[in-house]
C-alpha cells in the first residue's frame, strides 16, 4: 500500500471522487508511513486512532461534493485544534488542550479533511530551523542531521517525507517558505488577510499568516482554496472574492511582467542560487513573460525593522502565557516569583530572548527610536512595492540564500540563524503574497527554491506564474527514505 | 440650599491655599455585551460565568469590536459637547496581574475616539464650565479577591473586558461642591443618553482623582498626586480633603510634592503612597495588532447625533421657558432623567405649578422615606396628574389632598375613587356652608365680640371651627369669603 502515500493531494482527491481508494485506505497508508518515520520527530501528537474513526464514518457517508473529501492531513501545531493538543512547540503549552478549532483548520474540516497529527514547529514559530522547539529537533529528509528549516520545521519534513499529503504552516518572516525551500517542496505565504488567525497561537499579530505547503502548484492552489476564507472573529481578516484558485490554474504567463529586484543579489550567495535564479529568468522569458529590473531600495533594513516589530509583537502576545489560567504553572512563594518561575522554566532561550527584544523596543525612551522607527521602515518597505507594481505584475527572487544547513550548525549564532530569512521578511511586512516552489540543488544535494512575489490579494497570478516555472523546471526531490530501516 | 461654594481655600499661618482638582472618571458603558467579545455584562453573576475564551485570553483569540459600545462613547462625547475623532487606535497598555489575563489591557492611549469638550455645573453662585481633555474606551480587568480562601488569591473574570469610559477632565475643579456636582452632571448626562447606569454601588462609577495646592494667586500647577480608584463622591470629598492638607502641610514645613500615586484608606480616612514616578509601570503602550484603526465618517457621527435625546442644559431651559420654572425649581426636575419623565407626563395632564410643587415636596418626601427610585414609586404619574386636577377644579382642598396622597401612597391608587368611597369632596355649595357659619357665630358669641373689637387673629379660630364642623371638607376659599361678609 506504500505506492498510496506517493500520490499527490489531487491525485487523491480524484481517487476518492472515483472511489478508487477509499479515505480509510488513505488515512492508514499515510499514519502507518508515520508510524514508520518516528525518527524524523516530524509529530508533536498524533491524531491517528480518531482519525481512522473519521475516515470510517466518511466512507459511510462519503461527501464527494468537498473540496478535499476524506483527506488525511496533519497540521503545523500552531493551529488550536478542538479537543486535541496544541503546544505551539512549547513547555509552557505541553498539556494544553484547546476546546475549540482555529478557522483554518475548520475550514480544513469542514471541506472533508481528517486531521492525522498536529506537526512539531519552532516555539511559538520563533525559529528557522526547527531546533528551538521544546519537542526537538526535526530531521529533514533529504538527509540525515539536517534540519528542514522553521519555523514550520515539522510541516515540511512530513510533506517532503510524505507522511501527510499537504499540510499547513504559517508564515510571518519566511516560515512556510524557507522550509519549503529546505525540503523541495511548495509553500504558499497568502496576503495578510486572507486567512483568518482565529485559533492560531499568536506570534507577531499584525506578520502572522497561515499558508498551505503541497508537494505542487496545483496542491497548493486546492489546498489555499480550502483555507482561505473571510472570518468575522478576526478582526484583520479582508472580505474580499476568494478566487477559485486550481479552476483558474494556468500556466499561460504570456505577456506577464516580472520584476528581478537587483537588492536581493547579496554578497556571498551561493553561485548556484544565482544560477537557479536565472534558470528561472529564462523559463519566463522562454514562456513569453517580461522580464524587467527593477529595485526595492529598502531591502536592507527589512530584516532590522523586522526583528523589531516580531519581537516587540511577540513580547506582549506571550505575556498571557504566565501560569495562570492553562499551561505549565510552576510553584512560586507569591504571585510575581510565581511568574517569573513559570514563565522562566516554561520559554526556551530563543522565546525569552526575543520577548527580551520586544520589551526592550518598546520600553519608554526607546519606543521612538526602534519600534516607530521600524513601523516607518515597514512603511517604506511597502512603498516599495508598490512603486514597483506600477511596473510589473510580480517579482522574482529566490527564497533562501542558502540551502539547509546541518542541526546544531547555527544554533548559537542568532544573527546567522536570522539572515535565513533575509528574502522572506520584506514580504511579511509588506503584506504581500508570496509563494517558494522547488527550483535545483547545490552541489551538496540539497533543494533550493525560487520566490514569486505578487501583488496584495493576487495570489491566482503567483500561482500562475509558479504552475508555468513548475512545468518547465523539471525538479525531482531525491529522497531515498534513509530514516526508515 | 446652603451657599457652601464660597473658594475652597486651605490656611495656615495666613497663607491661603487654592486646591486644584481634575478626575478620570471610570464609567462602564451600559451594553449587554463587552468590548470586545460576545460575552454578557450581567453585574452579580455568580464568579467566572460571564467569561468568554476572548476575556480569558486563550491562545489564538482575537479581539472584536462591538459596534454599541463605539456608539455609546460617540454619544457620550456629544453629551459632553466634545469633538469625535474621525480616527482613533486601541493600545495595548502592558503589564502583569492575575487578573489581567492577557497580561495588556486593550485602552486608547494617543489617539482617543473623543477629544476635548465640556460640561456646565449650576453652582448656587452660577454656571462654571468644566473641560473635559477627551474620553477613550478601554477593557476592564476582573477582580482579584484576596479574602475568602486563606491561602490563595481567587480571581473572577466575569468583569474582564467589559467596555469602560474614561472621561477625563480638565484640571478644572477647584472645591468639594464642585466635585460633587460634576460627577452628579456626568452621571445626569449619561443616564439622560443610556450610556451608562452611574450606579456607583456596582462600580458602573468610579474615578481616579488628581489633587495639587498652590498658593492663592499663584499662576502655575503644583505637583500633582493621583489618588487611584475611588469609587463614592463622599470617599472622593474625603480622600480630597485629607490629601490637600498632607500636600499644604508638607510645603507648609518646607517641603515639595513628590508626583505619585495614591490610595485612599475608606477606614482610617487618609491616602496612602502606592507608587512614586520612579517606580511607575513602564506600560509599553503600542497600537494592538489585533485591531486596525478605528476610522468613522462624519455622516456616521451624524446619524448617532439625531438620536441624541434632550439633555439636561436643553431641558432646564425648555422648563424655564415653557413652564415658568424657577431655575432652581428646573434643575432639581431635570438631573435625574427619570424624574423629568415623571414630571412632564404630570405637567401634561394637570396643572404645573401644581404638579412641580407636589412632586419636590410630598412625592420627594415621600421617596426619600421608602428609599426608592421614582421609578418604583408607589403613586403614578397619572394618579398624581389625577389628584392635582381634583385640587385645581376644586373637588377636593389641598389638604385633604394630602390626606388622600397619603392613602395612595399605602393602599388605593385612584384619587378618584379615594375620594368618592370615603365622601372626601369638598363642600362648596354656599348655602350648606352658611348654616354652619351660622352655628358657629351663634355658639361663641364672645369671640365674636372680640374680633369684632379689633382681634383680627380670631379669624383662623373661626375657619377651624368651620373645618372642624365640616370633618375638614368645607371649601376653604369660600369659608373665607362667607365669614368675612358675616362678622363684617
Amino acid at each position: 500500500m506504500s505506492e498510496i502515500t506517493n500520490f499527490k493531494l489531487c491525485d487523491l482527491v480524484d481517487k476518492i471522487k472515483k472511489k478508487e481508494l477509499s479515505s480509510k485506505e488513505i488515512t492508514e497508508a499515510f499514519i502507518n508511513r508515520s508510524k514508520q518515520s518516528t525518527k524524523l520527530n516530524s509529530y508533536i501528537s498524533d491524531n491517528f486512532d480518531d482519525a481512522i474513526n473519521s475516515a470510517e464514518e466518511f466512507d459511510s457517508k462519503p461527501d464527494l461534493n468537498k473540496k478535499i473529501p476524506g483527506i488525511p492531513i496533519a497540521v503545523k501545531d500552531l493551529f488550536c485544534t478542538k479537543n486535541l493538543r496544541t503546544t505551539a512547540g512549547s513547555k509552557i503549552l505541553e498539556n494544553f488542550i484547546p476546546t475549540y478549532e482555529s478557522t483554518v483548520t475548520q475550514n480544513i474540516l469542514n471541506n472533508g479533511g481528517i486531521i492525522i497529527g498536529k506537526l512539531n514547529c519552532d516555539e511559538f514559530a520563533m525559529g528557522s530551523s526547527n531546533e528551538t522547539s521544546y519537542y526537538g529537533n526535526v530531521q529533514n529528509p533529504i538527509s540525515e542531521n539536517l534540519v528542514p528549516g522553521g519555523s514550520s520545521g515539522g510541516s515540511a519534513s512530513a510533506l517532503a517525507a510524505k507522511l501527510t499529503p499537504a499540510t499547513i504552516g504559517t508564515d510571518t518572516g519566511g516560515s512556510i517558505r524557507q522550509p519549503a525551500s529546505f525540503t523541495g517542496t511548495v509553500g504558499l505565504k497568502p496576503t495578510y488577510g486572507s486567512c483568518s488567525r482565529y485559533g492560531i497561537v499568536a506570534f507577531a499579530s499584525s506578520l502572522d499568516q497561515a499558508g498551505p505547503m503541497t508537494h505542487d502548484v496545483k496542491d497548493c492552489a486546492l489546498l489555499l482554496e480550502v483555507m482561505s476564507s473571510y472570518d468575522d472573529k478576526d478582526s484583520t481578516s479582508v472580505d474580499f472574492v476568494r478566487g477559485n484558485y486550481l479552476k483558474d490554474l494556468t500556466d499561460n504567463i504570456k505577456g506577464k511582467k516580472i520584476g528581478i529586484p537587483k537588492e536581493y543579489r547579496v554578497d556571498g550567495m551561493p553561485k548556484e542560487i544565482e544560477k537557479l535564479w536565472e534558470k528561472g529568468i529564462k523559463i519566463i522569458k522562454d514562456n513569453g513573460g517580461d522580464v524587467i529590473n527593477i529595485s526595492l531600495p529598502n531591502t536592507k533594513y527589512a530584516l532590522p525593522a523586522y526583528y523589531i516589530v516580531a519581537p516587540a509583537e511577540a513580547s506582549s502576545n506571550l505575556a498571557r502565557y504566565d501560569g495562570v489560567k492553562y499551561g505549565f504553572r510552576s510553584k512560586g512563594e507569591n504571585l510575581i516569583d510565581m511568574y517569573e518561575k513559570t514563565r522562566s522554566e516554561g520559554f526556551g532561550d530563543e522565546v525569552k530572548r526575543r520577548i527580551m527584544i520586544g520589551t526592550y523596543v518598546l520600553s519608554s525612551g526607546y519606543y521612538d527610536a526602534y519600534y516607530l522607527k521600524a513601523q516607518k521602515v515597514r512603511r517604506l518597505i511597502k512603498n516599495d512595492f508598490d512603486e514597483a507594481y506600477t511596473k510589473v505584475d510580480a517579482i522574482l527572487t529566490p527564497s533562501t540564500p542558502s540551502s539547509a544547513f546541518k542541526i546544531g550548525e547555527k544554533l548559537n549564532d542568532p544573527v546567522s540563524m536570522y539572515l535565513n530569512d533575509i528574502f522572506t521578511v520584506p514580504i511579511n511586512l509588506a503584506g504581500l503574497p508570496a509563494i517558494s516552489i522547488p527550483a535545483g540543488h547545490d552541489k551538496k544535494g540539497f533543494p533550493l527554491g525560487l520566490q514569486i512575489i505578487g501583488k496584495a490579494f493576487d495570489e491566482q497570478n503567483i500561482l500562475n506564474i509558479a504552475y508555468s516555472i513548475e512545468k518547465n523546471i523539471e525538479y525531482i526531490n531525491n529522497i531515498d527514505d534513509w530514516w526508515i530501516k | 440650599m446652603s451657599k457652601n461654594n464660597e473658594e475652597y481655600l486651605i490656611k495656615r499661618n495666613n497663607i491661603e491655599y487654592e486646591v486644584i482638582i481634575g478626575l478620570e472618571v471610570h464609567a462602564q458603558v451600559l451594553s449587554k455585551s463587552k468590548l470586545f467579545s460576545t460575552s454578557p455584562t450581567k453585574f452579580g453573576s455568580e464568579p467566572n460565568t460571564q467569561v468568554s475564551l476572548v476575556d480569558a485570553a486563550f491562545p489564538g483569540m482575537l479581539p472584536v469590536i462591538n459596534e454599541f459600545c463605539i456608539k455609546q462613547a460617540i454619544k457620550t462625547g456629544i453629551g459632553l459637547n466634545a469633538k469625535i475623532n474621525n480616527r482613533s487606535i486601541f493600545d495595548r497598555k502592558n503589564y502583569f496581574y492575575a487578573d489581567l489575563p492577557q497580561g495588556y489591557q486593550i485602552s486608547q492611549y494617543k489617539n482617543p475616539i473623543v477629544g476635548e469638550g465640556s460640561v456646565t455645573l449650576d453652582m448656587p453662585d452660577g454656571e462654571k464650565k468644566i473641560g473635559i481633555e477627551r474620553l477613550h474606551l478601554e477593557q476592564d480587568a476582573g477582580k482579584s479577591i484576596h479574602d475568602i480562601d486563606p491561602k490563595n488569591t481567587l480571581v473572577d473574570l466575569n468583569r474582564s473586558g467589559v467596555a469602560l469610559m474614561e472621561i477625563v477632565s480638565k484640571p478644572d475643579l477647584r472645591s468639594l461642591d464642585e466635585v460633587n456636582a460634576y460627577i452628579k452632571k456626568l452621571r445626569s448626562i449619561m443616564r439622560y443618553l443610556g450610556t451608562c447606569d452611574g450606579n456607583m454601588q456596582e462600580g458602573s462609577l468610579r474615578a481616579d482623582v488628581n489633587v495639587s495646592v498652590r498658593k492663592k494667586g499663584a499662576s502655575e500647577l503644583g505637583t500633582r498626586c493621583e489618588i487611584k480608584n475611588v469609587n463614592s463622591i463622599k470617599f472622593m470629598q474625603m480622600a480630597i480633603n485629607y490629601e490637600a492638607n498632607r500636600q499644604v502641610d508638607i510645603l507648609e514645613d518646607g517641603g515639595s510634592i513628590d508626583q505619585e500615586t495614591r490610595l485612599f484608606d475608606t477606614k482610617k480616612n487618609e491616602t496612602r503612597s502606592m507608587r512614586t514616578k520612579e517606580d511607575a509601570h513602564d506600560y509599553r503602550y503600542f497600537p494592538d495588532p489585533d485591531l486596525l484603526p478605528l476610522e468613522l465618517n462624519d455622516e456616521y457621527i451624524d446619524d448617532i447625533k439625531k438620536d441624541i435625546p434632550e439633555l439636561p442644559d436643553e431641558k432646564k431651559k425648555r422648563f424655564i421657558e415653557k413652564f415658568k420654572l424657577s431655575p432652581y425649581e428646573a434643575n432639581i426636575l431635570v438631573s435625574d432623567i427619570e424624574t423629568s419623565k415623571y414630571f412632564e407626563e404630570v405637567s401634561k395632564k394637570s396643572d404645573v405649578k401644581l404638579a412641580t410643587n407636589w412632586i419636590t415636596g410630598e412625592l420627594f418626601a415621600l421617596l426619600n422615606d421608602k428609599s426608592i427610585e421614582i421609578t418604583e414609586s408607589p403613586i403614578s404619574s397619572e394618579n398624581l396628574a389625577k389628584l392635582i386636577n381634583l385640587i385645581k377644579d376644586g373637588t377636593i382642598s389641598g389638604k385633604i389632598a394630602k390626606t388622600v396622597f397619603e392613602i395612595m401612597a399605602n393602599k388605593e391608587k385612584d384619587p378618584v375613587k379615594i375620594v368618592e368611597e370615603r365622601g372626601l369632596k369638598q363642600q362648596s355649595d354656599p348655602k350648606e356652608l352658611e348654616m354652619i357659619i351660622d352655628k358657629v357665630i351663634s355658639d361663641n358669641p364672645k369671640n365674636v365680640e372680640a374680633y369684632k373689637s379689633g382681634k383680627d387673629k380670631l379669624f383662623g379660630f373661626f375657619v377651624g371651627q368651620v373645618m372642624k364642623q365640616s370633618s375638614g371638607k368645607a371649601n376653604p376659599q369660600l369659608v373665607n369669603e362667607i365669614l368675612k361678609k358675616k362678622l363684617n
